[in-house]
């Protein structure tokens, strides 16, 4: 239980699940965003109008995943820093995920990197393809990160093999 | 020396800064009296973005937003600051409040309506040797960390899983220093989810009916024995074990800085929702001290939302009092009340609900 471990199981994520059908046609974003809180900065942060109205500053996000193209916009206006975009089949062996980063010092594209899941073991290692900075959020990055197709719906936060998170 | 002002407003944080805001072109001389050499308050001290929602910045970071209030009311002529300033009591003969700049000068202040913003302190926690070096309080921490660079230790324990602890923990990380754990005495983690993902995906784990029993170090901090609680919060026998660390930081939660309050005697009730004792109120933040009114964590512990709503409400409120109405003063209280219900509506605002049913009452102006 999320509210037990502080990490979430992928069951608890629910409609917020991607379908395999939806994977298919390309990236998408993934509101890890489970319990009622009073926060909304993601409802104003898409311009695709893909992140929907909120009722309620309590509510959680609803996203239509069919206006969603994944393009990462919203990962930076998140303060629990809960998106993320999953572009499941990036080419035949891996997929893409996009996620937020506030540690310096950031990694460089090209980078290899070792992924963490959302309980902060290690899974594997990724390769960062890319480093977006936003006029929203200029101190913070979301970084690209290629990592192995089974592991799409686990790595949530990379680091350098020689950070202090380790 | 004496000061004469229309509105007083003690304490510069987001709930003083926003009450003062609210008084901007009014023509009432505002005076505000900051104990720390800065205004902001807490924001100061907060790197991380925050929640809530865009009208109370949310996504900004709250030092920035400490920053953008405090440009607001520096910019404004009928605004005067006094920094390093404590209101150090109140003379209900006179009808003034003592005020001590600098540890030097005393000040006698009269005021027609005093807003009250003193915001909370911290709690503490009772164990053998609390008392050893390397203890803090999450606020010393973010302090040393965040407003002066200087890195509390290097091998931390964090002890409470609400918001602060959570946030802490992760400013911590960010500032290169390792979080060993974080010890949570209830059944489950107390801060918000999406806060507590942050630091687990970090690799910072979270053991929930867990505290600490003893301190151990000579000199300074060097271990504690930690142990299991069981479901009415007493220590499981013979789950003790010693964890070396070299810094503990509290996070146990803040308590109304109510002091003066008691001393205007407006009627006050402890409520544990709320952190401790707080003053009743009206719902326009007014209690039953007809001139005095209250605004952020003094009214009961929550967030920076929260309280700038309330100084907004306070401020309208106080100048209305004065019969410096702008027209649309009525509007702006219910909206900012309006706010203020739907950011308490959810399940995360209940125990502030159950809090504010107790201390809320129909007192007049
Ligand atoms: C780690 C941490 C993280 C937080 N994160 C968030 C968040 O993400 N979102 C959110 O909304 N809130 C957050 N908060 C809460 C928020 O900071 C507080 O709720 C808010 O600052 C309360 O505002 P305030 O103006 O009531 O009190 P304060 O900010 O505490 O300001 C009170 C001011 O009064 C001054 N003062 C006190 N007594 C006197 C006196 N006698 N004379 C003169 N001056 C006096 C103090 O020096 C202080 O500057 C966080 C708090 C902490 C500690
Ligand atoms: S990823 Fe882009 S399109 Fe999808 S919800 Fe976020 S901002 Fe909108
Ligand atoms: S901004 Fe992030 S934390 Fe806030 S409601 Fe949206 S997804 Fe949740």
């Amino acid at each position: 239980m999320f509210i037990k471990n502080g990490y979430l199981d992928i069951d608890e994520l629910g409609e917020r699940m991607p379908s395999e059908e939806r994977f298919e046609r390309g990236p998408v974003a993934i509101l890890e965003c489970i319990q009622q809180i009073p926060c909304n900065p993601c409802q104003d942060a898409c311009s695709r109008g893909a992140i929907l109205p909120f009722q309620s500053i309590n509510d959680t996000p609803t996203i239509d995943m069919d206006k969603c193209n994944g393009c990462g916009n919203c990962i930076s206006a998140c303060p629990g820093l809960a998106i993320f975009v999953v572009w499941k089949n990036y080419n035949l062996e891996s997929s893409l995920i996009k996620l937020p980063l506030e540690l310096l010092p950031f990694p460089e594209e090209g980078d290899s990197v070792e992924l963490m899941n959302r309980k902060g073991e290690k899974v594997g290692i990724g390769k960062v393809i890319k480093i977006q900075k936003t006029k929203q959020n200029p101190k913070s990055r979301v970084i690209w990160v290629e990592v192995p197709k089974k592991l799409a719906m686990e790595v949530r936060h990379i680091s350098r093999s020689n950070n202090h998170d380790k | 020396m004496r000061i004469d002002c229309d509105v007083l407003i003690i304490g510069g944080g987001p709930a003083g800064l926003c009450a003062a805001r609210s008084l901007l072109g009014t023509g009432l001389n505002v005076l505000i009296l900051e104990r720390d050499p800065f205004l902001g308050g807490q924001l100061l001290k907060q790197t991380h973005m925050f929640f809530g929602s865009k009208e109370q910045y949310a996504g900004t970071r709250g030092f920035e937003i400490g920053q953008i209030l405090t440009r607001e009311v520096q910019a404004s002529p009928n605004v005067t600051v006094m920094l390093e300033t404590v209101a150090s009591g109140y003379y209900p003969e006179e009808n003034f409040i003592l005020a001590l700049e600098k540890e030097k000068k005393l000040y006698q202040i009269y005021f027609k309506k005093v807003i009250v913003a003193t915001g909370a302190s911290e709690k503490s926690l009772l164990f053998e040797g609390n008392d050893l070096p390397g203890i803090y309080g999450a606020g010393a921490v973010q302090t040393l960390m965040n407003m002066y660079g200087v890195m509390p230790g290097q091998d931390i324990i964090m002890i409470g899983s609400g918001n602060i602890g959570l946030i802490v923990s992760y400013q911590l990380l960010q500032a290169g220093v390792k979080v060993k754990a974080i010890l949570e005495a209830a059944p489950t983690v107390g801060g918000y989810f999406v806060h507590a993902a942050k630091v687990r995906r970090m690799g910072i784990p979270i053991f929930t009916q867990t505290t600490v029993k003893r301190a151990l170090g000579q000199n300074a901090l060097e271990a504690v024995e930690i142990v299991n609680l069981d479901s009415k919060w007493q220590y499981v026998a013979g789950t003790e074990r010693k964890w070396s660390c070299d810094t503990l930081c509290l996070a146990v939660g803040l308590s109304p800085m109510s002091e003066l309050l008691w001393q205007f005697q407006c009627e006050m009730r402890y409520v544990s929702e709320l952190g401790g004792y707080v003053a009743k109120r009206n719902a326009i933040m007014q209690t039953t001290h007809p001139d005095v009114y209250i605004a952020g964590d003094v009214s009961g512990v929550e967030e920076a939302s929260s309280a700038m709503l309330e100084g907004t409400i306070a401020g309208f409120a106080a100048a209305k009092a004065l019969h410096k109405m702008l027209d649309s003063v009525d509007q702006v209280i219910q909206n900012s009340q309006k706010f203020l219900d739907e950011m308490h509506r959810g399940p995360i605002g209940e125990k502030i609900r159950n809090g504010l049913a107790k201390v809320e009452v129909d007192v007049c102006l």
